[in-house]
Order: C-alpha cells, then sequence, then structure tokens
C-alpha cells in the first residue's frame, strides 16, 4: 500500500513573527474562482460609484481683483504663476501654489483685452481697450520703483488680442486687422486683413509656429502664413466664433468656441466639414483650451459653466459649476495637465482639477495600484447600463437642465420637421444634411 | 584584439559539439520526451530533415557573411566548416537569394554577426524539438527573442528563450475562445482587440507559468499488486501516515441525540454537527476544540455555516434559528419555516432553504432580507443541492424529476426526469459539469448538466442515500451503514469498484468533504466519523479567496473585502460568464428603434455611385457596366454566404441524425424536449 495524505506544514503558511507580513499563497485556477465576471463587474460597480463620491474638482478661488476677469495667461516657464487681466484694466500676477496675488499692475484704461507671456518667461504683453501695446517685465520692480511698463506701443484701432511666437521675438495682435509685430519696432511687420472689420481673436500654432489662425466678428475663421503676404484661407459659418485654439500635440487641428453653443474641431486640411462637433453648452461658447496632451479640452461658456471634452467626442465628459460662479469668460489648462483655471464674470479665478476625482498629493505604491486597477475596470464594464448610468451622472443647476431639455425638444422638433418635410416630398429633392454639415457656410481660399 | 588564450577557448566550445542536456518537463510529461533521439513516425523526420537541411544553409551563409570582427569571424567560419564542409562551393540560386536578402538586413542592422552565429546556435539546440509538437514554433520565436543575450565568455545559453508551457496547462487558464477580428472592421478598434487580447494571452501564460510553483501535492492511495483499495481500512491507513494526518481518522460516539448531519465551514477548520434531537455542536475539528455545544430542545433537520465560521443557521422543527459560534441565539426568523434542507451561497450571501410545503426561500444574510420565495407546487423539498459553478439551486423530487432554480424566476429554469422513483440525493461537482444523483430505484446517474444529457448510470445494491463530491471529484456515496467513495465517476471508461469503503456504526445521515484536506466526515445515527480519504482535497488553497491559516485580521479584512463584491442576486442564471459577452439582441432591438427615429439606417452599407471618370468611360453604357460589375459581386457574396448556411445546416442536420441514430430510439426525456 502506497498513500499520501495531504499534510500541510503551518509553519510554511503563517507568519512567523507578528512584524512580519502575512503569506498569502496564490492559486489561479479558474475552478477554485467561481463568478469572475460578476464579481469583477460588482467591483467595477463599486469603482464608479466611489469615483463620482470622490469627485470633488473645485480646488481654490483666488479673488483680488475688482472687476470681471477678462483675460488669463499661464507663465511660459513656471507652472505656478498666472496671469489675468481685468476689464477695469488691472493685471494681477498669481501664485497658485500660494494661492495669492504676486504683483498688480494698473496696466491700462478700459479693458485689458488681451495678455500672453513671452516664450521665455522674462516678460509679459498686454493690450487695452487704450489702442496701446504694453511690454511688462516678469520680475517686480525694486523697491519704492514704480510698475512701468518696458515698453509701449500706441496704436491706432483698439486691440482686442494678442499671442506671443513660440520661439522668435514676434507677436500677433488682432483688432480691425491682423498685425505682425517684431519687438523691437513699433510699427506692425505685416498686416493682414480680408474684408474684414474686426477680429476676436488670434492664436499663433504651437507647433508649425509660422501658422496663425484668427476669428473674425464677419463669421469667419482665417488661416495665415506669417512667410506670406496674403491670409491662406477662410471658412465661414453660421454663427460668429469667439476664441479658438490649437490642439498642441496635432499641428493641424485646432477647436474653436462658437456662439451657437457649439465648438468645433477642424482639421486645417480639410476645412468644409469639421472632424467634429461639440455639443452640451446651453449658451455661447467664451473659450476654449487644450490640455498640454492634446486630448482634451476645456470650454468655458455663457451658461456659468466649464465643460471638459475628449478631443474626438461629441459631448462632454464633465462639467464644471458652482453657485456662485457667474458668466464664464476664460479658462486655461495647467502645463501640468492637473489643474484648470477659469476667469468669470464675478471676479474671482477658480482653480478646479482637471480629473474631478484624483487623488492631490503624494500616493503610496498601493494607493497609486489600487486606482489604477479600478481604472481599468471603469474602463472594461464601461458600457454595461448601470455604470454608464452612475459614471455619466452630473447634478446641473435648475435652470440650465431645464434649458437643456428645451433645447432637447427644439431640436427635435427641428428634426421631425425635416423628416417629414423628406417623407412628402419627391425622392432626393430634400437631401440629408449632416450635423457637422450644417454649420459651415463657405470656405474661401 | 582578444587575447590568443580567449580565443582559442571560444573556438574550442565552438567545436566541440554538446549533447543537449535533458529539461526538466522533458522528464514529467510525455509530449516532450522525444528529445533528440530518434523519434518514430515518417513525418517527425521528415521535420527534422527539413530542419537540418535548414541549418546547413545558415551555417554555409554565416560562414562568408562577415568580415567586421575578426574573433567572430573566426567563430562562425568554423561553425560553417563543422556544419557542412562540402555546401560551401555549391550554392544554389535560392541560397544566392537568400544570402542576398539576409545582405541587406545586415545593412539594416549594423551588427549582423553576432545575430547571425546566436541564430544558428538556437537553431541546433531547438533541432532536437523540432520533431515534438505545436509549442516548438513558440520556443523558436523565443529563441530568437532572447538571442541577442550573449556572454562575455562566448557561451551561449543552453535554454535560450522561455520555456515553453505545455498545452493542457495553458488550456487550463483559458478564458473563452479567441477572438476573430473581421476583415471589415476600423483599424483603431482592431487595435483595442489585439491589445486586449495580448494582455488576456500574457495572463494566461502567466498563470500557467505559476502552477509550476504550487507547494503542495495532492494526496494518492495505490494497493499493493492485486490488493484493492477499498480493501484497505482505516485503521490501516492512519497507521502508515503520519500522526497529525492520522489523527485526522476518529470517532465521535453520540448515541443519545444523532442521526447527525455536519457541515464543514469553508475554510476547513470548522465543523457543525447538529443531531436529529436537538444536539447541536461546533468544534474546531483539527485541534478538537469544542466552541460550543448546546440541546435546542427541538427536532434539528439541517445546519449550514454562513459566510464566516462565526456565524450558522439551523433549521429547527419549525423555524429558522441563526446563532453564533458561541452558540447565543442571533435571530430567529419566522419567514422561514419548515425548513428541511438549507444551501448557503457563498459569493452571494444567500441562504437558500428548501421547506416541507414546498417553498424555496433565499434570505440575503448580509442585509437580512428575505430576496425571493418561490412556491414549487412540487410537494416535499428534503434533496437538495447547489451549483458552485453557477449558484443555481438543484432540487429532487419524489417523481424522481430534479428542477433548477435561480431566485429570479418562479418557474423552474430546467426540469429534468432523472429517476424511475423518487430521487434520494444529489450533488454536483464544483465546475458545475457534472451532477450525480441517485434515487429510489436504486441507480446513480451522471448527467452533464451544461448540455443536460446523461453520461453514466450505475446500478448500486441498496441504492445511495447521500452524496456528496469532493474539490477533486471523488464521490462519496452512503449505502445503509456503508460509505463507499468512488474515483474517475465522469471519466472515460464505467467504473466497477469504489475507491474506498468504510463501514460506520450506524445508519448514515450525512456526509461532506472536509475543503482542503482529504477527509470526508459522516453523520450517522450513533455520532460522527472522519475518515482519511486521500487524494479528496485541494491540495492549493488561494489564500485570498479562502484561506484554512488565516489570522482573525486577515479573516475580518476578507470580510469586508467578500461583502464589498457581494454579487447581486438578480445576476444568478445558467451561465454565470453572460454579463461579459456581447447583448446582441438587445443591441439590435436598439438599432431598429434608432433607424425607426432618425428615419434612416445610419450603419447601411451606402449604395454604389460610380465615381465620374474621364474620356469617355464615364459614358452611360460604360456607367451600367460598373454598376453590373459591383452589383455582381454583391449578388455573388450573398449567394456565397447562403450556400455556406445550407452547407452548415445539412452538416449539422445530418450530425444530429447519426448521433440519434447512435442513441437508440425515444428516451423518457424526450417528452421533456420543446
Amino acid at each position: 500500500m502506497k498513500v499520501k495524505v495531504l499534510c500541510r506544514n503551518p509553519d510554511d503558511y503563517v507568519r512567523e513573527t507578528t512584524r512580519d507580513i502575512q503569506r498569502v499563497p496564490r492559486n489561479y485556477d479558474p475552478t477554485i474562482h467561481p463568478f469572475e465576471v460578476s464579481r469583477e463587474y460588482t467591483r467595477a460597480l463599486n469603482a464608479t460609484k466611489l469615483e463620482r463620491i470622490f469627485a470633488k474638482p473645485f480646488v481654490a478661488s483666488l479673488d483680488g481683483h475688482r472687476d470681471g476677469i477678462n483675460c488669463l495667461a499661464k507663465h511660459a516657464k513656471t507652472l505656478s504663476v498666472v496671469l489675468s487681466g481685468a476689464c477695469d484694466g488691472e493685471v494681477k500676477i498669481w501664485n497658485l501654489s500660494k494661492r495669492e496675488c504676486m504683483r498688480t499692475i494698473q496696466a491700462h484704461e478700459g479693458f485689458v483685452r488681451g495678455i500672453c507671456s513671452r516664450f521665455c518667461g522674462s516678460s509679459f504683453f498686454t493690450v487695452g481697450d487704450d489702442k496701446t501695446v504694453k511690454q511688462w517685465n516678469m520680475e517686480p520692480p525694486g523697491r519704492g520703483l514704480q510698475e512701468e511698463p518696458l515698453n509701449t506701443i500706441l496704436g491706432k484701432a483698439v486691440y482686442t488680442g494678442i499671442d506671443h511666437h513660440q520661439t522668435e521675438g514676434t507677436f500677433a495682435t488682432c483688432g480691425q486687422t491682423v498685425d505682425i509685430w517684431d519687438e523691437q519696432r513699433s510699427s506692425p511687420i505685416r498686416s493682414f486683413s480680408w474684408g474684414v472689420d474686426s477680429f476676436s481673436c488670434v492664436r499663433y500654432n504651437p507647433v508649425e509656429t509660422e501658422l496663425l489662425a484668427s476669428c473674425a466678428s464677419d463669421r469667419s475663421i482665417i488661416l495665415y502664413d506669417m512667410r506670406e503676404s496674403a491670409p491662406l484661407k477662410k471658412i465661414i459659418m453660421q454663427l460668429r466664433s469667439n476664441t479658438l485654439c490649437w490642439n498642441p500635440m496635432e499641428a493641424y487641428n485646432f477647436t474653436c468656441s462658437n456662439e451657437d453653443y457649439n465648438l468645433y474641431t477642424y482639421d486645417m486640411r480639410r476645412l468644409d466639414v469639421p472632424v467634429t462637433v461639440h455639443m452640451d453648452h446651453v449658451s455661447a461658447v467664451l473659450d476654449v483650451d487644450y490640455s498640454p496632451t492634446g486630448k482634451e479640452f476645456v470650454s468655458a461658456s455663457f451658461d456659468k459653466t466649464i465643460r471638459i471634452f475628449p478631443k474626438n467626442s461629441g459631448h462632454s465628459r464633465e462639467v464644471y459649476h458652482t453657485k456662485r460662479m457667474q458668466h464664464v469668460i476664460c479658462v486655461k489648462w495647467s502645463a501640468d495637465n492637473k489643474y484648470i483655471l477659469s476667469g468669470s464674470d464675478e471676479m474671482n479665478i477658480r482653480l478646479w482639477k482637471a480629473n474631478a476625482s484624483e487623488k492631490l498629493g503624494l500616493l503610496t505604491p498601493r494607493e497609486k495600484a489600487a486606482l489604477n486597477y479600478n481604472q481599468k475596470l471603469r474602463d472594461k464594464f464601461q458600457h454595461h447600463p448601470q455604470v454608464r448610468r452612475i459614471a455619466r451622472h452630473r447634478h446641473l443647476p435648475r435652470d440650465l437642465f431645464k434649458q437643456k431639455r428645451e433645447l432637447r425638444e427644439m431640436k427635435e422638433a427641428r428634426r421631425r420637421k425635416a423628416q417629414n418635410v423628406r417623407k412628402h416630398s419627391k425622392p432626393g429633392s430634400v437631401p440629408l444634411v449632416t450635423e457637422k454639415e450644417k454649420h459651415v457656410v463657405s470656405v474661401v481660399e | 584584439m582578444a587575447a590568443p588564450g580567449g580565443e582559442a577557448q571560444t573556438t574550442a566550445h565552438v567545436g566541440k559539439r554538446r549533447k543537449r542536456p535533458r529539461r526538466y518537463w522533458e522528464q514529467t510529461s510525455k509530449k516532450y520526451n522525444s528529445g533528440g533521439k530518434s523519434s518514430d513516425g515518417a513525418k517527425q523526420k521528415a521535420k527534422k530533415r527539413r530542419g537540418d537541411r535548414r541549418k546547413k544553409r545558415k551555417g554555409g551563409l554565416s560562414g562568408e557573411v562577415e568580415s567586421e570582427d575578426p574573433k567572430l569571424c573566426e567563430q562562425t567560419q568554423e561553425t560553417g566548416k563543422k556544419d557542412n564542409s562540402g555546401e560551401k562551393s555549391s550554392d544554389g540560386p535560392k541560397q544566392k537569394a537568400k544570402r542576398r536578402r539576409v545582405d541587406r538586413r545586415k545593412k539594416r542592422k549594423g551588427n549582423l554577426t553576432v545575430k547571425v552565429v546566436s541564430e544558428d546556435t538556437s537553431k541546433k539546440d531547438n533541432d532536437g524539438e523540432k520533431s515534438v509538437d505545436g509549442t516548438k514554433d513558440t520556443a523558436d520565436e523565443n529563441a530568437t527573442k532572447r538571442s541577442d543575450a550573449k556572454f562575455i565568455s562566448g557561451k551561449v545559453d543552453p535554454f535560450p528563450g522561455e520555456a515553453p508551457i505545455p498545452e493542457e496547462r495553458l488550456r487550463k487558464f483559458q478564458r473563452g475562445n479567441k477572438f476573430v477580428v473581421p476583415e471589415e472592421i476600423r483599424s483603431k478598434l482592431k487595435d483595442t482587440l489585439a491589445k486586449s487580447q495580448e494582455a488576456a494571452d500574457l495572463a494566461q501564460t502567466q498563470a500557467a507559468r505559476y502552477d509550476l510553483l504550487l507547494t503542495e501535492d495532492a494526496g494518492f492511495l495505490e494497493g499493493d499488486e492485486g490488493e484493492d483499495t477499498c480493501t484497505i481500512s482505516q485503521d490501516d491507513i492512519a497507521e502508515a501516515v503520519d500522526i497529525t494526518s492520522g489523527s485526522k481518522y476518529f470517532n465521535l460516539r453520540l448515541t443519545q441525540f444523532g442521526p447527525y448531519r455536519l457541515d464543514y465551514s469553508r475554510t476547513g477548520r470548522h465543523l457543525l454537527l447538529a443531531g436529529r434531537r436537538g444536539h447541536v455542536t461546533c468544534i474546531e475539528w483539527q485541534t478538537k476544540n469544542l466552541m460550543c455545544e448546546m440541546n435546542v430542545m427541538e427536532t434539528v433537520k439541517d445546519i449550514k455555516w454562513l459566510h464566516s465560521e462565526a456565524m450558522f443557521a439551523v433549521a429547527q422543527k419549525k423555524w429558522l434559528y441563526i446563532y453564533d459560534s458561541n452558540g447565543t441565539e442571533l435571530h430567529c426568523i419566522k419567514k422561514f419555516n419548515d425548513v428541511l434542507r438549507m444551501q448557503f451561497l457563498p459569493y452571494h450571501f444567500l441562504l437558500a432553504t428548501a421547506s416541507a410545503t414546498g417553498f424555496l426561500q433565499y434570505l440575503d444574510v448580509s442585509v437580512g432580507k428575505e430576496v425571493a420565495a418561490i412556491n414549487t407546487k412540487l410537494g416535499r423539498l428534503d434533496v437538495m443541492a447547489q451549483n458552485p459553478y453557477n449558484a443555481v439551486i438543484h432540487l429532487g423530487h419524489p417523481n424522481g424529476t430534479v428542477s433548477l432554480w435561480s431566485p429570479n424566476q418562479k418557474e423552474p429554469l430546467v426540469k429534468m426526469l432523472c429517476h424511475r422513483g423518487g430521487v434520494r440525493s444529489l450533488t454536483v461537482d464544483r465546475t458545475g459539469t457534472y451532477m450525480v444523483t441517485s434515487g429510489l430505484d436504486r441507480k446513480l446517474k451522471v448527467y452533464d448538466i451544461r448540455a443536460f444529457k446523461p453520461l453514466n448510470s450505475y446500478f448500486l445494491p441498496a441504492g445511495a442515500s447521500c452524496l456528496s463530491l469532493s474539490q477533486r471529484g471523488l464521490l462519496s456515496a452512503s449505502t445503509g451503514d456503508i460509505v463507499q467513495v468512488y474515483r474517475d465517476v465522469w471519466g472515460s471508461g464505467p467504473m466497477t469498484k469504489p475507491y474506498m469503503a468504510h463501514r460506520v456504526r450506524g445508519t448514515v445521515w450525512g456526509v461532506g468533504y472536509c475543503p482542503f484536506e482529504d477527509v470526508l466526515g459522516v453523520g450517522h445515527a450513533e455520532g460522527f466519523t472522519s475518515m482519511i480519504v486521500p487524494g479528496a482535497g485541494e491540495p492549493n488553497f488561494d489564500a485570498l479567496d479562502m484561506n484554512p491559516y488565516r489570522s482573525t485580521k486577515q479573516r475580518q479584512e476578507w470580510e469586508v473585502k467578500a461583502l464589498l463584491e457581494k454579487v447581486q442576486p438578480e445576476l444568478i442564471s445558467l451561465d454565470p460568464g453572460l454579463l461579459g459577452k456581447v447583448d446582441k439582441a438587445t443591441f439590435e432591438q436598439k438599432h431598429k428603434e434608432r433607424v425607426e427615429t432618425l428615419g434612416y439606417d445610419p450603419l447601411a452599407v451606402e449604395k454604389f455611385k460610380p465615381r465620374m471618370r474621364k474620356r469617355g468611360r464615364s459614358a452611360a453604357g460604360a456607367v451600367e457596366k460598373r454598376k453590373k460589375k459591383v452589383a455582381h459581386e454583391d449578388q455573388r457574396d450573398v449567394i456565397r454566404k447562403s450556400v455556406k448556411e445550407r452547407m452548415e445546416k445539412e452538416k449539422e442536420k445530418k450530425r444530429k441524425d447519426s448521433a440519434k441514430e447512435q442513441l437508440g430510439e425515444k428516451t423518457a426525456l424526450d417528452r421533456f424536449k420543446k
């Protein structure tokens, strides 16, 4: 007779001392782990719920301005410094880590229309309603000295926006024309105009640094090449675009925020149809900024909310609002991809987390592992109705919610009407126009 | 230049043709034992020959490719000479082409010499394996992948690459079939699918590799020549094994309040005994430490541990009671009356009870609510088992049927006629594939409950009153006062005699295997017997699932985790993996609704619109021709598809017919067909 009976030595399974860690022998045999899928699903559901529980995106509010904030700019080199310009001509420089104002400059009379940092971060430019472009030193003046601009350019008309070149000492302003300036000269080196009266925004392409795009009040978006004397292309849309932002990772894509409550992402090479139409706002969209990864962007709207969109999705993944935040005029995504800054009418700059449920501060490796695991679970089960319902749920203020519903009804009615018209006309005489095609009137080369 | 000594060493090493050492898996698995020796079969020989030829070509090649590194140059030339002395002069055109190709590759890569040499050697090493089977391909790949690692001493890794994993072990960790990506799918989705497939493959191989690290082996019992294992007595076994294991065979003489039913806790450390005349006791059976003992002064029908060893449920004369491990009564649940049998579903935290009034009730023990109460309308329910794979409850009935229940449905999921005469006992194995039933017709039947088909049927002269399956698939069946243990119940051939047998003092009332131990507990009229059944228990437990050696802290941690991932009762169905599958029906329904609201089909294939072409090729006739061509192609596709479907249908029909013929004429089960 040969016999062997299971007999385990407890020493192999129990820790030796209480200071030791517990022994955890594993066996991955699927038969001793039944209900794999349902248990994982339950975990995913829990992870989704936890994510919503921890979604507290508001970090801080920076107050100190005495009028609505009109423009924001990031420091080109330092993460913690942010510049803001208000409607009373005041410019403030903020330290984000201390959440306090470092410097206040009375820069202009009337609005500060645009503000931008020089690529090296040593100085910054402001344009205002007083028809001047001013260059300021980033360093505060010595004790007892007055704030004086390094340089002041007097222009003929009001400037409404400014942006600096990525690597060279040139900048662009917009107003009645789009002007390209050399920092050393007091007159523009080039002026572009294409039968337009005024522009609202001009932006350099961060990758193809000689390219520019601007939004004009005649509902057009115009593209320029700095090396050429004439503009490149023009798209005319149904309604006016307020601002635009280039994708920092895909040189040919840009997104513009439009008065018709939508945002449009265009491919520069094919302007006749937008790549994506981003809907969700219920009022005019005022500003847009891309995340440094180029995967998402944030938009600020007149409906008192900011929304975060994935670059290729038609709807937002996140909406931020507070009771006190009024019309959001400007918004910026921080260069470390972690925070969002919004400046609004009621004189406050707000700091938000880009990822609402993210835990700030250092994470232990176990925490990190758990977070990654939960993230993966959420991804895996994201299409299950229960998980999706919880993950998508956002609270909206009542009037916003109502407005949204109203808009939906209007849209549905229009669609139904078009469908009926199509049904009762000669086949083919009323073509289907997709949502993307609706908004572009024409493209001019 | 290298030192002369070193050079000599390298040449000597390369020149000598070493015998390939044997690998560990060659000894363990038959598949790999062919080694480099003469393996039979013409096919394999042909394969080998081919391999040799390839090697030769490679050798000849390496002999003249390199020129940069003198040391390596010498080395490879040596190999070349050794491998094929006569080959060098006669280069076929094929070889030339190949050489050209390699040259080109060399230009691209830079240091080809190393590459060629190591490839060559790895080929040589794998040559022995060439004649083996499917895994060799992966081994080859691995070899070439890793072969860049070259030691300074010039030695070459005799086992390049990762060790291959036997097919069957890989299959054990296979989850579902591999997903075949359709051709017409979008590229982005394709990438995602490919990535997830890759991750799944990695997980599978890693899990399969981990099997090597499992520490314990299962027990076994083998008789001497001519000796039946069923004649070996428990005393002999207890004497033959070590003291700790020997002490697992013991008897408790409890003559006063019997017969006894029993239940082991999920960790296998604790034992509950319940005598029909009210004696309830809770023992840490390995240390023989009595946790509580009491008499409830009522008839006790059944007893069950709840999720941990802190609580247990007792079905008493009228109501269901819950006690803690000290014997304190926690609850008396009057909603559950006349309970005869209970089952605890550990991952759902559900206590399923079957009552004399024909009710099947589910109690959620984590929140204390009744989840479902089903009136089965099938009379007294005193035969009950759970399917550990999908948490479906099996009930046996006096009319010979077995019905399967989930809490979500008022009707049985399945009803199958298993016996002529009542069902006495049933049990389901832990993979959820097999069900074993015994009936008043004195038969023991094995069913495949995935296909709902009978597999084996045995006649036991006295019939079996209690059945139980161990973790590793040993079946214990009790007839009167004898407990028999069977092995390979659903194996290929019919079993002829039991693996083990043991006579206890009184009529057997309940049997149960202890998890993770080679122990079978038998409750009978005269008390309780714990007998040793080598090979019954799972040798390697997973501590995150169930740990017999867990400390209090670990138990608390486990309890919280288990409660957090409590599976909802709505998810109980015949297929527990249903949640991970694509819900095609709902998708189709949704698509239909979408088409209705939109007024057109967004997923429809666009009608072919001929492009405008110049130079007369867009004349009406030409356009028509082009249109027709496309239409024909489409039609052909449709025809091809329909023909294929028809062929498949016919094949299926033929297969079914032949199966029917084999089975013979109508069976009694046919009346349950729809």
